[in-house]
């Protein structure tokens, strides 16, 4: 299938500052891109280029086939939802849902259908006749979708759109986005800086850090296999643990080597791994340590650490202990031995690790 | 043993009175102040009802015995202004024709710098905002003789499109302030969302600011009228007989009378040149408040 984004070579720059440098981004229908980083990446200054609101310094961008570089926004069959929701302060919530038609010209009936599809499936019947300053957040977020939906684009743009809402709310609205993405089969991109939204949503996550793209692909790709220490970093709560350790060649595989607060070093045997330089950078998920016991599989190590702190959260128990003067994370069974102060035979998963090269922070296996 | 020994309802009671006297004190201050600011007013509208005989021989802070409105007639359709005698008529239509247009104007052509300068962001946005910015404080003074200049090579010389035109030039300075700075609290957002929708730059203009602007309207309305019909500079400076303002009427009435100087005249002129602004303020007042401290927009 033709890609309905194509993103070519695109570069940014206010003055001598370069926003967003070579970025190349492209997208099927019906793909739920999520663009994600943190505050000042680019991600948001990225999205207004493909709505057209940011003029680009160079490369190319199409959208559904047809180059849209010069195009203006109007002409661009786009739809885009805003982190303010942007509703016309004097209007109605119904004008503000048919201004897009009305200015492009649509008969009053097929105002009036298009109207009432949307506020049905939005279930804003009953705020039509209100104006933004008499609802609340929740509300605005909706007829703000309901703007972009009326529209019936080839793409929908969302900026932030849930940042503004309380922690209840946003979950909510994350589950209908979700929906609504399933049941239009729409091709959206969504601008966030909130990683869980990213996850959640996105068949394919673009990574981003200071205006360079630093990891494309599907939420599992990014999680599994992040590119580099920044994204390893960035993706996943609590973090990926990231411990400076040796590497040797060991027969088949390599010895891994992290110092332990405290007590002699943990060796663990990376059957799988080969052409380690000496120094890496190990990254293992807390979710990939477990109580010696409760993990099994091939690549599975068991080694002793001293545990420095013991947080229960309901389901699991997270542990933190000390390996290569990194604080680690582990995520245990809620019914754990651990106790501060004392050792305990944790299970790394080997098959899930990452390494990194400390010089450049790129992955390495 | 005093404060200690008060019942609630006692120290409730002398904390009622001190700010019983605080209150009373301060109306009695501002009633006084406010007296002090009305006494002008009270002796323009007590001399005017007056004859010239009273005003002669009776004090200047009393009331009319016989209140008499001759004096306004002839201020408004008899009194000579120099050699005509038609009293402050024809002078009065020509500010309401000089300030109406000249209003107008200038409030629509501010409402458009402002939205262009706030929300149209381009290269030298700032500069020429401060440009317009400077010309607000340019004394009048100093542009008098080119502005002369300039309305005898456009032919406009000593008519009422001339008066019109220099106030319209000076009062863009004003209105664009005002409508930039009201223009700046709108989020960006809004312009963009509207372009996605396909409108264009008059359209986002006309359906979605201008809407929003009415307490701004209000502030700048208010100002500009106060400005141009109080104006008496460039009224006396580019009118000639007929065109001229009701201020430079009002003047050439108190001065240029002989003999006997008809105090009663002077003041029902005077009260007569004031009483639009007087009404614009009355009518629109609390809206000028409203409007000065008009925030952002919530949307």
């Amino acid at each position: 299938m033709a890609p309905i984004l194509d993103i070519t070579n695109l570069r940014k720059n206010y003055g001598a500052t370069e926003i967003l440098k070579d970025i190349n981004v492209s997208i099927e229908p019906g793909d739920f891109l999520v663009l994600v980083g943190p505050s000042g990446c680019g991600k948001s200054t990225l999205l207004n280029c493909i709505a057209g609101l940011e003029p680009i310094s160079g490369g190319q961008i199409e959208i559904g086939g047809r180059d849209m570089t010069r195009v203006s926004p109007k002409d661009r069959d786009i739809a885009m939802v805003f982190q303010s929701y942007a509703l016309y302060p004097t209007m109605t919530v119904a004008k503000n849902i048919t201004f897009g038609m009305k200015v492009r010209g649509a008969d009053a009936a097929t105002q009036e259908r298009k109207l009432k599809e949307v506020a049905a499936q939005l279930q804003i019947e009953a705020l039509l006749d209100r104006r933004p300053g008499q609802l609340s957040g929740g509300q605005r977020q909706r007829v703000a979708m309901g703007r972009a939906l009326v529209r019936d684009p080839k793409l929908f743009l969302f900026d932030e759109p849930l940042s503004n809402l309380d922690a209840k709310l946003r979950v909510e609205m994350r589950t209908e986005i979700k929906k609504l993405h399933h049941n239009l089969g729409a091709t959206m991109v969504y601008v966030t800086h909130d990683q869980i939204e990213a996850m959640t949503l996105a068949t394919k996550i673009v990574v981003m850090k200071g205006g360079v793209v630093q990891q494309i692909g599907t939420p599992a790709e990014i999680y599994n296999k992040p590119a580099n220490l920044f994204v390893a970093d960035f993706m996943g709560s609590p973090a990926m643990n990231l411990i400076p350790a040796r590497a040797q060649p060991n027969g088949e595989g390599t010895r891994i080597e992290m110092a332990c607060g405290g007590s002699a070093p943990i060796v663990l045997k990376d059957s799988r791994a080969t052409g380690l330089p000496q120094d890496v950078i190990l990254g293992v998920r807390p979710e990939d340590i477990a109580e010696a016991g409760f993990r099994a599989g091939e690549g599975v190590q068991e080694a002793a650490c001293l545990i420095d702190m013991v947080e229960p959260a309901g389901a699991d128990t997270y542990v933190v202990s000390n390996l290569g003067g990194k604080q680690v994370t582990a995520r245990l069974h809620a019914e754990t031995r651990a106790q501060p102060g004392q050792m305990l035979d944790l299970a790394f998963d080997l098959s899930k690790v990452s390494y990194f090269s400390p010089a450049t922070g790129e992955r390495l296996n | 043993m005093t404060d200690a020994t008060l019942t609630p309802a006692a120290a409730a009671n002398s904390r009622n009175w001190s700010h019983f006297a605080l209150r009373w004190t301060l109306f009695t201050l501002l009633g006084l102040f406010a007296l002090f600011y009305l006494m002008p007013l009270f002796v323009m509208i007590t001399t005017s009802l007056k004859s010239l005989e009273e005003i002669r021989t009776g004090s200047l802070i009393a009331f009319p015995r016989e209140v008499t409105f001759d004096a306004w007639r002839t201020a408004w359709s008899e009194a000579c202004t120099g050699i005509q005698c038609e009293g402050l008529r024809p002078f009065f239509w020509n500010s309401v024709v000089i300030a109406v247009p000249a209003v107008a104007i200038s409030t629509m052509l501010g409402a458009a710098n402002g939205y262009v300068i706030a929300q149209w962001r381009f290269r030298g946005a700032n500069l020429i905002f401060s440009l317009m910015l400077f010309g607000c404080f340019i004394p009048f003074q100093v542009v008098l003789l080119p502005m002369a200049r300039m309305l005898g090579l456009m032919g406009l010389a000593g008519s009422i499109p001339g008066l019109i035109f220099v106030h319209v030039i000076y009062g863009i300075g004003f209105t664009t302030l005002f409508f930039r700075n009201f223009y700046v609290t709108i989020p960006q957002d809004l312009v963009k969302a509207a372009k996605v929708d396909g409108a264009g730059f008059f359209r986002i203009f006309w359906s979605i600011f201008l809407p929003l602007s009415l307490p701004i309207i209000v502030v700048t309305v208010i100002w500009q009228f106060t400005q141009i019909w109080n104006d008496f500079l460039f009224g006396v400076s580019f009118s000639q007989a007929g065109t001229q303002p009701v201020t430079v009427a009002l003047n050439n009435i108190v001065n240029s009378t002989t003999g006997v100087k008809e105090y009663n005249v002077d003041m029902a002129a005077a009260i007569i040149a004031a009483l639009p602004t007087l009404l614009v303020y009355a009518v629109a007042g609390k809206y000028f408040i409203r409007g000065l401290t008009a925030g952002s927009v919530k949307g």
